[in-house]
């Protein structure tokens, strides 16, 4: 039987494509897992691909890893399921492994790929930075898998499928560690992982008001996204999460990304490897992203820029 | 306090290069570094210290060359080091068991911490699956750290969500890049640290045969291959050069 986890609807669903096939090749099952307060119609699994529900009856709020990890535990034990895939987010990645080493099992993190080879559940992550992808196999009973957002299609709603809906209180012991406040950070809600044009910027802009220079050149390209390095988003706070690109942040595939004042640490370079056009702006000759870009141009942003949005209008009109 | 640190010894992820006839990483005469973000935590745990007291000790599952990169993390101020040398470090399940064993065996500990993610593998497992090991609470991704005599705060930063989370001793927390500047040493440092003491400790005095759980089936090279024309001329001219390529790319809409 494979096991379905995410606290999020949307990642459920994605999973519960993948899971579906992993199931149908092997002639198992499909359970979703639902812990704590959930606003989803258990049918609406159903419906989009899984056999059966677990709904975990308990008083938690909200995501907390211990008290997670031992339902979560319980629900395997219950159900007798071999592979369980969680959504590769924070809050996935912090619980599969927790889970994996109270199962003393294997958990593959991130994974690129899953499928069966031989009968056996594989599972493909990239490791060293992007320079290379490790193909792991488990050997042992339960398999756990964390899976990131946008890596599966969710099936069609079919509402001929029908299921079974279990609820049940599952055991647990609180945790020592208690949540004292929880903040929710804005989010521009951009979806960098489809933009087909990105220009992204880097510590090169000296202001968060500059960042509209880069803004300009968006606008003459498609989609009008804008992407960022790491500290510009973790340590600087000028953009939000989802603009942040790169082996912690998004991956992404546009067909043009333009990287500004970026110097391309390879943990950058890790995110938008799959670019088809890769551009660099940066005015260090001997900046590491000119040896991941196509074209680069040696130079001070607050000077190319300009330029190059006026060019551009010259050249489109 | 007792403040237990563990880092790893890596590869520099950015001079691995794909050999083109077998597609494999290259590996083999790349420098070795101990893995970026556990800099940050013994940064921490030093810090840590500094207001509480206590002592600083490094724990390291990896080769037995490892010592010439733990000796920086004796400079940066921990106090000692254990070091479990281990041919294979890629299983989790193991190297999680192994540190839980070393870690039992010292004289008790208060906060153990560690990186977000190591930088070969990224993977960002063994922080929570040694707290479970230890049977102890996990606060992920902490960016700041606020350490008590009696319990400590944390505040984690989720991208999306801040979360502040408290504990009670023990507790194991992973910490984040940007959680503080990690000291450079000081010559006097450095030499002080040789009279630091490293313990070698084998692996099979901590526990008996462990089978793995995971086996890796291949490793497949992912190499680049990119134009890598640049323009350096007059800016004009470098600017104008680059709109006409991408223009003839079809890459402006
Ligand atoms: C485990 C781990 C994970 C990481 N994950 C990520 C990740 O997901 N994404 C990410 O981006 N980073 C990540 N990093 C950080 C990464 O290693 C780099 O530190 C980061 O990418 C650097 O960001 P930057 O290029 O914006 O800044 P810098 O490295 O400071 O580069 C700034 C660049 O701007 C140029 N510049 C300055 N002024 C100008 C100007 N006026 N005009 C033109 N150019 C100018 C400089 O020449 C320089 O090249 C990670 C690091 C670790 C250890
Ligand atoms: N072999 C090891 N020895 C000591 N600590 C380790 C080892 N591997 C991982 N760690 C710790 O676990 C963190 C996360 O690593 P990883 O799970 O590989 O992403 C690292 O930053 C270290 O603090």
């Amino acid at each position: 039987m494979v096991l379905i986890y995410s606290n999020d609807k949307k990642l459920n669903m994605e999973m519960l494509s993948k899971g579906r096939e992993l199931a149908d090749e092997l002639g198992k099952k499909v359970t979703v897992a639902v812990i704590g307060k959930s606003d989803t119609d258990p049918e609406e699994y159903i419906k989009q691909g899984a056999d059966k529900v677990f709904v975990a009856d308990t008083d938690l709020e909200s995501f907390k890893v211990e008290e997670y990890t031992e339902i979560l535990a319980g629900i395997i034990e219950k159900t007798g399921v071999e592979t369980i895939l969680i959504s590769s987010d924070k809050d996935g990645k912090e619980l599969a492994p927790r889970l994996a080493s109270m199962m003393d099992t294997g958990c593959v993190t991130e994974c690129t790929d899953v499928y069966i080879e031989d009968g056996n559940v594989t599972a493909e992550r990239i490791i060293y930075s992007g320079n290379a992808v490790a193909v792991e196999r488990f050997i042992k009973k339960p398999h756990i898998l964390t899976v990131p957002a946008k890596l599966f299609d969710p099936l069609e709603v079919d509402d001929s499928r029908s299921g079974e809906i279990i609820n049940e209180k599952v055991a647990y012991d609180e945790s020592p560690s208690k949540i004292l406040k929880v903040q929710q950070m804005e989010c521009e809600g951009v979806n960098v992982e489809d933009a087909t044009s990105i220009v992204s910027c880097g510590r090169g802009f000296k202001n968060k008001e500059d960042i509209k220079l880069a803004e300009e050149l968006a606008k003459l390209l498609p989609g009008e996204t804008i992407g960022c390095s790491r500290p510009l988003s973790a340590d600087l706070k000028w953009m939000t999460e989802d603009h942040w690109i790169g082996l912690s942040g998004h991956k992404v595939k546009p067909k043009i990304y333009i990287a500004i004042g970026i110097s391309g640490q390879i943990q950058h370079i890790a995110g938008m490897r799959d670019s088809d056009i890769i551009v660099a702006i940066n005015k260090d000759p001997e900046a590491l992203i000119f040896k991941s870009a196509d074209y680069g141009v040696v130079g001070d942003l607050y000077e190319v820029l300009p330029k190059l949005v006026d060019t551009i209008k010259a050249k489109i009109s | 306090m007792n403040i237990i640190v563990c880092a790893k010894e890596v590869v520099d992820v950015s001079e691995i290069k794909i050999d083109k006839n077998t597609n494999k990483p290259v590996l083999q005469g790349i420098d070795k570094k101990i893995s970026d973000i556990d800099k940050n935590a013994v940064e921490e745990a030093v810090r840590i210290r500094e207001k509480l007291g206590g002592k600083v000790t490094v724990v390291s599952v990896g080769p037995s060359e490892a010592r010439e990169y733990i000796k920086e993390l004796l400079a940066m101020g921990a106090d000692e080091a254990k070091i479990i040398p281990y041919p294979d470090t890629g299983d989790y399940n193991v190297v999680s068991t192994l540190l839980a064993a070393a870690i039992n065996n010292l004289e008790g500990y208060d906060i153990i911490l560690c990186g977000e993610a190591s930088i070969d593998l990224f993977s960002g497992q063994m922080g929570p699956r040694l707290a479970q090991k230890l049977g102890v609470p996990q606060i992920t991704y902490a960016k700041k750290i606020d350490a008590e005599d009696e319990k400590l705060t944390a505040d984690r930063d989720l991208g999306d969500k801040k979360i502040t989370t408290e504990s009670t001793y023990p507790v194991l927390l992973s910490v984040t890049k940007e959680i503080n500047e990690p000291r450079l040493p000081s010559l006097m440092e450095i030499l002080g640290a040789a009279n630091k003491p490293i313990e070698v400790v084998d692996h099979s005095s901590l526990v008996g045969e462990e089978d793995p759980v995971i086996e890796i089936i291949d490793v497949k090279g992912v190499s680049m291959e990119r134009k890598n024309i640049i323009f350096d001329d007059d800016l004009d001219e470098a600017v104008k050069k680059l709109v006409d390529n991408l223009a003839k790319d079809g890459a402006l809409g």
